[in-house]
């Protein structure tokens, strides 16, 4: 399965070249013009009928993950993470580092051995470590580099009624439905492009926009989701099962009014199941997209994941193809000219 | 079998305190072959004995390692599937975040661990633990499909697999004390190849981590003349002050204080250093946090041994061991039981 492949890859932002090529694989063939841009955006361009708009499709191939920062002279590993991440879900996980995939572990001092107050604070990323097994930083450097990524080791899981559950479903599942429209449409000009560094400030959207020159913009996203019961219903984001969940506003965009009303429309009338994002919190590639040149009209649809930006994000695949359908039928609308 | 692969099928598996009988097969099919004797227990604790050479007074030594782990029990079942849960041994909440489970009900199910997400807390509590009591088990499915397998009661295992790191480190959950199962069944292989008078109890015993449940039991039942219990000890880290940790890969600590027979610790060190045994010293003043605890006064008083293998980050699902370390427990177990004799006992008591 695609999107097995890209979540089990490693593509830290600043270090997506893993995603990239499985991307790359996949395309080749299916589209008509494939540049990689100064820093590592895949820009793809399909040919078909011309319109009088522009349309860009974009999904970030990067993912939060840690970096190498020093090794002591116990060959224990110190890093920071790259992209937001709570610093709570990293004890007692395994992660592989650096191009060879060095198995590690982020252990934690034993509970028989602390205070019961000290179980009340998280621990710091200066109290963590990743240990791989070796005694020296001599033997720790054979192996391992400063500057080296690390990615959780979490490996693609089906479960539950229709979930999978991965790392990086944000997002690989962006990724995953543009490889899958770019290679299912015909005749249908526009452009899809794979950006880098999302995670870190939204780096590679803005060249990659400027570039395309694009008149819309659909950006594919995973999104957070939060649906417990007992919080507050105004204070869920998104609901797995609900369908694709379509931006109002973030922080970086508040999103086309016109443009989600068509697209909100064509899901009415394709019988799509939709949902709102109804939070303000993130952010993603559109806040760049939007303000480019003389502006971008944008939208975002996305695929809501639980425990998002953690080594066990979860998804639905009911969503996922929900989310498939809709942006088929955009690009439909978009052929006639309706967008 | 090779000692690798019963510790993998052992730490993969799934053992928590009062459901320790998923491994009663594997445990008591491994053991099997080499002994006179194999039984269950009220409790469930398997003891595998192998007879000495044959006299009609055999002395008896008995092994505990313990065969239980720590994990989770399912507490409720919310209005959409999801599970609330609380914790079977001692568990630091902040290991569980994000983590994947399989939940034991009348099938296995699979989840993960997840809880209020960042961007609904408030910046103050990004630095405060997340309880366990706010964190639920996501199996994806509703609550009417979740009630067709689960019951509150289940117990819940955190889901990870044997792993190696460089050298002969693994990584794995419930090393503790599976390490120690494990240097039972190596050294059960090393005595077949040796003379040794005592009959020896092996004994894989259950609800340590509640409360060393099983080794009263056991103890009580078997009666040894010696006890020794084989568990795992603090592996040295940064944070961790030197003097309460084992260096990994430097041999099993053998502990002392008032839960360890002085004169049967000397023996055992004088072993170590007859054969070239790497070991370590650990020192407990009080009662250890072992079976060897349960044994010594089980009855009139045991005199009792414990060995420590040394282990990293203990009671997450990442812990490490060393197998030298599991080896040379094993091998120390070995020489020790064949150096005791009926003869020699009494003078080893002796105050």
């Amino acid at each position: 399965m695609l999107l097995k492949k890209l979540t089990e890859a490693s593509g830290i932002s600043g270090n997506e070249k893993e995603v990239r090529d499985i991307i790359l694989d996949e395309i080749k063939g299916y589209v008509d013009n494939i540049k990689i841009d100064k820093l590592g955006n895949v820009i793809v361009y399909k040919e078909g009928k011309n319109h009088s708009k522009k349309l860009m499709i974009t999904a970030h191939m990067d993912e939060v993950g840690l970096i190498v920062t020093n090794i002591d002279a116990l060959g224990l590993i110190k890093f920071v993470p790259v992209g937001g991440i709570d610093k709570r879900i990293l004890v007692s996980k395994p992660v592989l580092i650096g191009k060879n995939k060095i198995p590690g572990v982020i252990g934690s001092k034993p509970i028989h051995l602390q205070k019961k107050e000290e179980w009340e604070d998280a621990l710091g990323i200066d109290q963590l470590y990743i240990d791989i097994g070796v005694d020296t930083e001599e033997e720790a450097k054979k192996l391992i580099n400063i500057g080296d990524y690390i990615s959780f080791d979490s490996d693609f899981v089906e479960f539950g009624e229709n979930l999978i559950k991965a790392k990086a479903l944000d997002n690989r599942v962006g990724c995953s439905l543009l490889i899958e429209i770019l290679k299912e449409t015909k005749d249908i000009g526009f452009y899809g492009v794979f950006t880098v560094m999302e995670e870190i400030g939204l780096v590679g959207a803005g060249p990659a926009a400027y570039s395309v020159d694009p008149d819309i913009c659909i950006v594919l996203e995973g999104t957070l989701c939060y649906d417990v019961p007992q919080i507050d219903k105004h204070l869920i984001p998104t609901y797995l099962n609900k369908g694709p969940a379509i931006s109002l506003m973030d922080r970086t965009t508040l999103f086309d009014t016109n443009l989600r009303k068509k697209i909100i429309k064509i899901a009415e009338n394709n019988k799509i199941p939709y949902q709102y994002r109804k939070t303000a919190m993130g952010g993603n590639d559109s806040g760049k997209i939007h303000t480019s040149k003389d502006g971008v009209i944008t939208t975002t649809i996305s695929v809501p994941c639980r425990n998002i930006h953690s080594p066990t994000s979860v998804m639905s695949k009911y969503d996922y193809e929900n989310a498939y359908k809709l942006l088929k039928a955009i690009l439909f609308e978009y052929e006639k000219g309706a967008l | 079998m090779d000692i690798n692969n019963f510790l993998e099928i052992l730490t993969n598996g799934s053992s928590i305190s009062g459901h320790e009988y998923r491994l009663n097969d594997k445990i008591s099919s491994a053991f099997k072959i080499y002994t006179d004797d194999i039984y269950i227990d009220n409790l469930g604790n398997i003891i595998a004995l192998k007879k000495g050479r044959n006299n009609d007074s055999n002395l008896k030594i008995m092994m505990a390692a313990h065969m239980d782990e720590i994990g989770l029990m399912v507490k409720y079942i919310e209005d959409n599937g999801f599970i609330k849960f609380t914790n079977i041994g001692g568990i630091d909440p902040r290991t569980l975040l994000g983590q994947e489970v399989i939940v034991h009900g009348n099938r296995d199910l699979y989840g993960v661990i997840g809880s209020k997400p960042p961007h609904l807390q408030e910046a103050s509590e990004m630095n405060k633990t997340i309880k366990m009591e706010d964190m639920i088990i996501d199996l994806g499915y509703s609550k009417e499909e979740v009630e067709k397998y689960i019951n509150i009661g289940d117990v819940i295992t955190i889901k990870r697999k044997l792993r190696a790191l460089q050298g002969k480190r693994l990584t794995g959950k419930a090393l503790d004390d599976k390490s120690g199962i494990v240097a039972m069944y190596e050294c059960i292989k090393e005595l077949s190849k040796m003379e040794y008078e005592a009959d020896v109890y092996f004994v894989s015993t259950v609800q340590e981590e509640v409360g060393m449940r099983g080794a009263y039991t056991s103890t009580f039942d078997i009666n040894p003349d010696i006890g020794i219990s084989i568990d795992v000890g603090f592996g040295s880290t940064p944070e961790l002050p030197k003097e309460d940790t084992l260096d990994m890969g430097k041999g099993p600590g053998i502990t002392l204080g008032g839960n360890i027979h002085p004169g049967l610790r000397q023996q055992m060190v004088t072993i170590a250093e007859e054969y070239n045994i790497p070991f370590q010293t650990e020192v407990t003043p009080g009662p250890t946090g072992t079976d060897a605890r349960a044994m010594q006064i089980t009855r009139s008083g045991i005199p009792t041994l414990c060995l420590s293998i040394p282990l990293r980050y203990m009671h997450t699902s990442v812990e490490i061991v060393d197998m030298r370390d599991i080896k040379n427990t094993a091998k120390l177990l070995a020489f020790f039981i064949a150096s005791i004799s009926n003869e020699n006992l009494e003078g080893l008591l002796c105050y």
